[in-house]
């Protein structure tokens, strides 16, 4: 059966730590990071990578745009 | 799960960063709609292939910068005078494609002789207007977009319409001008609402381009810095509170 998956890539030194990513994502995959970033900024970070779908809810929101998106059908 | 892993490789790519945003780190406040926004001015530049003809007025307020984070020509203008400069600069060159980016502060308060006076003229150039219902940049003062009862530096007890007189909607108001082709209110606080604002904005774009007149896009933004909320929160009191009384949607399309 074909599945589809996706993954994302956050710029960590670009995020603010806003989490609007964080409360957009229809699946729940992510969550901010407990460390910080050279700024001082929590970061986004997938918590549940397994249920991305690629549908890049996240990074059209993103105001400091820091997500990188990436799709891919298995067969 | 390894049998699973997304290669990241460009035939997987489903969103990245628009090439017309820079590198540099906004300025903005963590969760701020600015920053959003920006990327849809940049894609809808990029996508109707229009960076080196596109020349952007910046305002007075917290994008006043916004020339520092898309990569095209820009000039900055006076506070509240945006209009008039961007008029200036379409008839010099009709040609290209010009814009506006203003609050609501800058927009509907110091410059609403300007912005009004644009419109009826029916300019052909695109008003983006950023309405967070505050002064953001000067400390989150009371504009005249604030809500009745909202609580701001100004007016920290809410504000009173026997005091400080009733929030307008500006927008309707230029709907009754005759140089005016297209006015739309929109938001970016979710997904979904961030898809549809882009289209309007590339519709706004193309009117310019087609000499139809002015076309106003209106943002319901959020200031959470001002409103003194998180971001996620700041999202969440937008759409039960500001949106009630700026509702989203076209209100003039001709
Ligand atoms: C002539 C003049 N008057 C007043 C100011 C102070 N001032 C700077 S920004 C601003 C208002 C900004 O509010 P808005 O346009 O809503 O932008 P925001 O920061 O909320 O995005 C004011 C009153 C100024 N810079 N110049
Ligand atoms: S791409 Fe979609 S599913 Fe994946 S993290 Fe972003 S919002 Fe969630
Ligand atoms: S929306 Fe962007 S800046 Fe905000 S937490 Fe997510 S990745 Fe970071
Ligand atoms: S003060 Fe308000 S409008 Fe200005 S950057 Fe901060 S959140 Fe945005
Ligand atoms: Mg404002």
């Amino acid at each position: 059966m074909a599945k589809i998956k996706g993954t994302i890539i956050v710029d960590k030194e670009r995020c603010k730590g806003c989490a609007v990513c964080v409360a957009s994502c229809p699946f729940q995959v992510l969550h901010l990071s407990s460390q910080v970033n050279g700024r001082g900024y929590p970061f986004a970070e997938m918590e549940h990578p397994d249920q991305c779908t690629g549908c890049a809810s996240c990074a059209v929101i993103c105001p400091d745009s820091c997500i990188t998106v990436y799709r891919q059908k298995f067969e | 799960m390894a049998e699973f892993e997304v290669e990241i490789k460009p035939e997987n790519l489903v969103y990245g960063t628009p090439k017309l945003i820079t590198d540099r780190i906004m300025h903005y406040c963590p969760g701020c709609s600015h920053g959003t926004i920006h990327k849809l001015v940049a894609e809808v530049i990029e996508e109707m292939g229009l960076a080196e003809k596109t020349i952007g007025v910046s305002p007075v307020g917290c994008s006043v910068f916004a020339y520092n984070y898309i990569d095209i020509d820009w000039v900055q203008a006076a506070h509240g005078r945006a209009a008039a400069v961007a008029t200036a600069v379409k008839r010099l060159y009709p040609e290209k494609m010009v814009f506006t980016y203003q609050g609501d502060g800058d927009l509907a308060a110091i410059g609403t002789g300007e912005s009004i006076h644009a419109c009826n003229r029916g300019e052909n150039i695109v008003v983006i207007y950023i309405n967070n219902a505050i002064y953001g940049m000067t400390g989150g003062q009371m504009a005249p977009t604030t809500l009745l009862g909202m609580k701001t530096a100004t007016t920290p007890y809410g504000r009173d319409p026997k005091l400080h007189g009733y929030p307008y909607k500006i927008a309707d108001m230029m709907a009754h001008l005759d140089g005016v082709c297209y006015i739309t209110r929109q938001s970016v606080h979710t997904p979904v609402n961030v898809r549809k604002a882009k289209k309007a904005l590339r519709k706004a774009f193309e009117n310019a381009m087609a000499g139809k007149g002015l076309s106003l896009v209106e943002f319901v933004a959020t200031c959470n810095s001002g409103w003194k909320q998180s971001p996620v929160a700041s999202n969440r009191w937008m759409e039960e509170n500001m949106l009630p009384f700026y509702p989203l949607g076209d209100i003039k399309d001709i």
